[in-house]
């Protein structure tokens, strides 16, 4: 990665401007009970670009991303305030239905998880719940995916065996080719790579450097490094809060806020 | 703090001492192993000596009566002559698998439906609330249920089906079967589907699966083997089924199929030989052994099956 270091601050408000945002988020205040995981948090995520959200553990990083496609409302006693715009439509709005966000949102989750069926279901298995049944474009939407998912070459020899028979790191991109074969707008990745080994972890990173081509990114990862490597803007959220949110050259080598300096360069977290 | 120091030092003292109290349990450790292999065996040894007594019975009976008669003859009228007698086990089959067949319809639904709802929509709170119920709905005795069909279920149905129901029939123990089975089969089912780990309806849901759909084609396919498991288990519990049918389903073998009409399962007949004044060494005495044989034979295949379907639909995760 090439540092620039730029010394002259750039003042965020303005800097905020120069992308169009896929999402906004205004105010969003989250409770679990009594415990206020998510305070007032506000920024824009961009528009085909790579987002990284890190943070020590329990900082809500998790929390925030499963806001965004409202799963976090599996928790029974959560609780929130404020809004998330997405593309102008404010996704706690009552019209606007959960399956149809998750649709436009897809996401990538912590442990692969593929659904115990052949890896050719796994990837049909969203088209399909959403009407298309037509055996040809199956096929294409199944192959397009897995080669999207950069792992058709590994499968496309043995599409009719269960997924579980896979490696982790191939389960995890075939759970990202599932995902990409809604054709979803967002693709948010909840720590993709934590249950995987270095050389998988290698390979679902490149993959993400090619997915921003077409999708909006917004990966949580405790490793920062990775969020180095990897994205174009970066969130530290500490206790539920954002200390600081900019584009991540500058946030690596100009951290404007003390424990954002603190936290990345290894004095707590 | 002297005694805190006593305190510490001890544990590793008596810890020493108590090796050789020790060495007194490794008798233990040698008997107690050899005690519980007897009790092991004896099921084993009472399974087989009733298999055996089963098949000598059996085998007399046999001799008697020719065993391609028993299971071609359609007719069974043991209560004759001897010459008159008919030996058919088909009718009481048929009676047999009437009633389990119309408790399947009744139990596989609603249970499965019950199983559904239980691990897909109800909260924590209402699954703490129904389970224990469905368990307890487990536990009331047959001879219960055998009333309720007799003197609530027949009356019901007389009212409801045109032209009525004769008070001994096929339909009223087997919905009451049906309705035994429904906490067996929800309960077991609910098991499987409980045991699919969350991140599966997760991978769905974040696809914008709705719940109904991620019930219906991710969670029901992955606990499958278990749910039909619960399927063959209650079938095998309804063909095994005696007091409802003895008490609601009459004393009429019969291989025709008339739901409203009085049939006798073979269950039934047996309770029925047992009740009577049939002397031993008839006919009829051998009979039920025979009888019995084929319900065992029956039930055995259910269990083997379950046993089968479980290891052959499991979908690994």
């Amino acid at each position: 990665m090439d540092i620039t270091i730029n010394k002259q601050i750039v003042p965020k408000n303005e800097k905020e401007q120069d992308f169009t945002p896929v999402f906004k988020i205004n105010n969003l205040n989250l409770w679990y009970g009594q415990d206020h995981a998510l305070k007032d948090i506000k920024f824009d995520i961009p528009e085909k670009q790579v987002t990284a959200i890190i943070g020590p553990s329990g900082c809500g990083k998790s929390t925030f991303i499963k806001t965004l496609n409202r799963m976090v409302e599996m928790v029974p006693i959560v609780r929130m305030s404020g809004e998330i715009v997405y593309r102008d439509k404010n996704i706690f709005n009552a019209k606007y239905g959960v399956e149809e966000l998750r649709t436009q949102v897809g996401m990538v989750f912590q442990k692969p998880n593929p659904f115990p069926k052949s890896i050719y279901e796994n990837v049909a298995y969203g088209p399909r719940i959403h009407g298309i049944k037509n055996k040809k474009v199956l096929d294409e939407v199944v192959e397009k995916s897995l080669r999207g998912a950069a792992i058709w070459d590994e499968v496309k020899d043995r599409l009719n065996e269960n997924a579980y028979g896979l490696s982790g790191g191939q389960q995890q991109r075939l759970c990202i080719a599932r995902c990409l074969a809604i054709e979803p707008d967002v693709i948010l990745m909840d720590e993709p790579t934590s249950a995987l080994d270095p050389i998988s972890t290698l390979k679902v990173e490149e993959l993400v450097q090619e997915l921003k081509k077409d999708y909006s990114i917004v990966i949580v990862t405790h490793n920062m490094q990775q969020a180095a490597r990897i994205s174009d803007r970066t969130a530290f959220f500490l206790n539920g809060e954002v200390v600081e949110y900019t584009d991540t050259s500058t946030l690596f080598s100009n951290p404007s806020d003390k424990r954002t300096e603190d936290y990345i360069t290894g004095r707590f977290g | 703090m002297s005694r805190d120091k006593t305190n510490q030092k001890s544990i590793r003292s008596m810890i020493q001492e108590n090796k050789s109290s020790r060495s007194q349990s490794a008798v233990m450790e040698k008997v107690v192993p050899k005690i519980f292999l007897i009790c092991a065996i004896i099921s084993i040894f009472t399974t087989i000596g009733i298999v055996f007594t089963l098949l000598t019975e059996t085998f007399t009976f046999f001799n008697r009566i020719s065993i391609v008669e028993f299971f071609t003859n359609t007719r069974w009228f043991p209560f004759t002559s001897d010459e008159n007698a008919d030996f058919g086990i088909i009718a009481l089959i048929m009676g047999t698998l009437t009633v389990t067949a119309i408790a399947m319809v009744v139990a596989i639904p609603i249970g499965l439906a019950a199983a559904i709802y239980l691990s897909e929509y109800a909260s924590a709170k209402t699954r703490k609330i129904i389970k224990p119920i469905l368990e307890v709905l487990a536990g009331i005795p047959t001879i219960v249920y055998g009333f309720f069909a007799l003197t609530f279920v027949t009356p019901l149905l007389d009212k409801i089906i045109p032209g009525g129901i004769s008070i001994f029939n096929a339909l009223s123990p087997g919905i009451v079967v049906g309705i035994m089975i429904i906490p067996m089969i929800a309960s077991l089912s609910e098991d499987a589907m409980n045991a699919v780990p969350n991140s599966m309806r997760e991978g769905a849901l974040a696809l914008g699966a709705t719940r109904f759909e991620v019930a219906m084609k991710v969670v029901l396919p992955a606990a499958l083997s278990g749910v039909i498991a619960s399927f063959v288990l209650g079938i095998s519990r309804a063909i095994g089924e005696t007091m409802i049918v003895t008490i609601a389903g009459g004393s009429r073998p019969t291989a025709d199929i008339n739901v409203t009409e009085s049939i006798q399962t073979m269950t039934a007949y047996i309770v029925q030989v047992s009740q009577g004044d049939t002397g031993y060494g008839t006919t009829i005495y051998y009979s039920i052994y025979a009888v019995g044989m084929t319900l065992f034979v029956f039930t055995l295949i259910m269990n083997l099956l379950a046993q089968f379907i479980s290891r052959k639909f499991r979908e690994e995760y």
